[in-house]
Parts: C-alpha cells; structure tokens; sequence
C-alpha cells in the first residue's frame, strides 16, 4: 500500500513540475463546454436539454488527452522497468499511477463541471447530481484508460489508435452519467443511473490495473 | 546465488544464443562480454526476469524465478541502459522516491551520503535535467548503495563515467562482493574488479550451437 502511495506522490510532484500539460487538458475541458452555449445562443430550453451531454462529452475528451502521457515517458525513460522489478506487486503501483491521473485530470473536472453549468442554466439540483456522476465517472474513465495507454505504449501514431480504442469503452459510463442529469430533471430520480455508474467504478477498479498490467508486460518484453 | 541452464534466447527468428548456462554463487561475478548485438543486453533481461527465455530457466537459490517473484525482486537490483531517473525531479528526490517504491524507506542522510560518494556534493536537489549525462549515470549508480540488493545487474554502467567514477564504482563492487554480493555486469571496458568469471557470447552472425557460451 505505501508503493501505491509513493508512485501516485511522484507523479503528482511531476505534475506540479509540468503544469502546462495538466492545465491544457482543464482549459480544454473549460472552452469545448463553453463554445457550445456560444453556439446555440440564447435558447434556456435547449441548453438544458443538452447541457449533460456536452459536459460529459468534454470530460470524456479531456481525460483522453492525458492518457498517453501516462506511461510513455516512464517506459522512455526506463522507470517503468524498475517499477515492473520492484518488489512490490505492479498491479499496486499501476493503482498508484492511476490514483494520479484521477487526481490530477478527474478531480479538477468534478470541481469545474458545476461552474460551467451555470452556462446551461442547469438548476442546483441537476449541477449536483452532474457533480456526484462526475465523481463517480471520472475514476472509471482514468482506470479503463489506463488498460488502452498500456496496449499502445510504444506503438507509433499510439494516440489515435488510443482514441479508437477507448472511446468505444467509455460509452456505458457516458450514457449513465449524462442519463442520470437527464433523469433527475425528468422527476424520475438520478438514484438508479448513479447506482450503475458506481457499479461501472467498482468492476473497473478491480479489473482495469490487473488488465494494465498485463498490457504493461507484454510492451516491456 | 543465481544459476541458469540452457538459456536460449530467440529476436524474430534469429537466434541470439543458445544453451548458455551460467552460475554467481556469493562473492562471485560473472563479466559478460561480445560484441555489439551478440545479446549481452537481451541475456541481461533474461536473467532479470524482464523477458521470457525461449527455452531453459534461471534460477534464484534453486527455485525458479518465476515463482519466487518477489523474493527474486528484493534481492535484485538491475540498471540497464536507461537513465531510469525523472530529468524534473533532483537527485536526493529520485533516490528517495526509487525506495519508497521498492517498499523501503530512507532517510535524507543516507542520501547525501550515497550522492557524496559518487562525487554529486552540493547538487542533491538540482533537477537531474540540468546535471550531464555522466551525473545522471550517477544518480543512477548511487541506487547501488541505498537499496540494498544481494544481486547487482547491471548493463554498461561504465558509460558516461569518468576514470574517477569508473574506480569509485570498482570499489563499491568490491565491498559488495566482500560482502557477500553478487554480480553480472556486462561492459565492453576492462572492469577494474578482480576475480570474476567471464562469459563470452559469440557474435550473432556465428550463433552459438547449444551447449557453447559456458564460462570459461
């Protein structure tokens, strides 16, 4: 448990000595989600209608643009083989480099999704059930991520085949988390669609680091 | 101590080397040398357990690696060609960091002293980005005095060194080995520690047949 520990205090240190590629993503996430009231102009109903989606849809491209970076410079620049040969299980420190990216990429959009809902003129109610599916569905996005940053490691044009190879998985996540905004502002209640999305965290959080590390293997072979 | 029998290890469908056995009891090194492309590094990660070998075993005080994982991990260190530090973080806080994720723990004194010893007195906390490629190597190199590894392997760590270094890492092998270490170092410079068993790997354009690639 303290492997995990360091590996996630490590990458946070360098995410604090790289600023520029944490903040790209958030100010990624802040303008994609802010073109679109832009763009639609002043219709309160129709932003509304699409606010859950857009926010979600920008959380989802967001995190991708971090994820390749979240094993290629320490497969560069060896860590990652000391890491596969430290005696701790490498299942943990994958959990430990995971927890980093959530923290780093997930949390802050958990923090800024309610601000931006504002723009959609989203109610108190639904800004905190958007918040409360974020919190749920962010961990799942860096977690099912990670196992389409390991596969590609390595692999030459790697971010495009990332795209076209974890998108496709985040679906499930996307449709329970804009459908729970979706369903409380129907009146039917976010419990069941939130219910699922915690589901989704809990299944990712005990298969994705093992398939990771599989796929961590295989690249350092 | 560490053995292997009958390693052969196989890139595409050439075969680098065949049937090499080899055997580092405690105090004991093994030099492995050939030329450029002979798979000096490829035997290296066979026997850190990185890659799998197409046939035979290393063994680690008799059992096989694979299913002592983590015995075979705490007692192993390996430094291989890359830098294996982060260029953002400083040297005292690489070192720190490399241990705790090998589950240890270490104080900032025993990290002075470590980066003391291999000349990098008064630089422990710049960023390893602005040292040279020589202080980086040492860096690297001071991970052999704070993890304490039974077995060093290690892959050219003369490289970017300079004559001081090169003896100052002679004399901490030789302290290792006193005590009862283990080694298998691969280098293409004359290695300044006496002893030493020598395994010669033939090039790759003469692969060796099965059974050649002992000792001598």
């Amino acid at each position: 448990m303290s492997a995990l520990l360091a590996v996630a205090r490590r990458d946070l240190l360098l995410a604090m000595r790289r600023k520029a590629e944490v903040l790209t993503a958030l100010f990624f996430f802040v303008i994609v989600t802010s073109l679109f009231p832009l763009g639609i102009g002043p219709e309160p109903a129709l932003l509304r209608k699409i606010a859950p989606g857009v926010l979600w849809v920008g959380a989802l491209l967001a995190t991708m643009l971090g994820l390749q970076r979240m094993f290629a410079a320490d497969h560069a620049d060896g860590t990652l083989e000391q890491m596969a040969l430290s005696p701790a299980p490498l299942a943990l420190l994958v959990g430990g480099k995971n927890l980093a990216h959530w923290l780093v990429s997930g949390l802050p959009l958990v923090v800024l999704a309610p601000l931006l809902g504002l723009q959609f003129d989203l109610d108190a109610g639904s800004m905190g059930v958007l918040a409360l599916g974020l919190l749920l569905g962010t961990p799942v996005l860096s977690l099912v991520g990670s196992i389409g940053a390991a596969l590609t490691l390595g692999v030459r044009g790697g971010g495009v085949l990332l795209s076209l190879l974890v998108l496709p998985l985040y679906i499930p996540t996307l449709i329970f988390g804009a459908g729970a905004v979706q369903a409380h502002s129907s009146g039917q209640g976010a419990g069941g669609h939130l219910s699922l999305l915690a589901a989704l965290l809990a299944l990712a959080l005990f298969f994705a680091p093992w398939a990771t590390t599989a796929a961590l293997r295989i690249a350092l072979e | 101590m560490l053995s292997a029998q009958g390693l052969t290890c196989v890139r595409g469908d050439r075969p680098l080397f065949a049937g090499v056995d080899l055997a580092v009891g405690p105090g004991e090194w093994l030099h492995v040398r050939g030329a450029n492309g002979s798979g000096k590094t490829s035997l290296l990660r066979l026997l850190a357990g990185l890659s799998q070998p197409e046939a035979g075993q290393v063994k680690w005080d008799g059992e096989p690696i694979s299913r002592i994982v983590q015995d075979y991990h705490r007692a192993l260190l390996f430094l291989g060609h890359h830098a294996a530090v982060k260029e953002e973080l400083t040297g005292a806080e690489n070192l720190q960091l490399s241990a705790q994720l090998d589950g240890g723990e270490i104080d900032r004194a025993e990290v002075d002293h470590a980066l003391g010893r291999f000349g990098l007195k008064g630089r422990e906390d710049l960023p390893v980005r602005v040292l040279s490629a020589g202080q980086k190597r040492r860096v690297l190199l001071a991970r052999l005095m704070t993890r304490k590894a039974k077995l060093w392997v290690l892959d050219e760590p003369f490289t970017a060194l300079d004559t001081r270094a090169v003896e100052m890492l002679g004399n901490l092998a030789r302290e290792h080995l006193a005590q009862g270490g283990m080694a298998v170092i691969t280098s293409h410079q004359a290695v300044p520690i006496e002893g030493g068993k020598v395994l010669e790997l033939s090039s790759s354009s003469n692969p060796l047949k099965p059974g050649e690639g002992r000792i001598q």
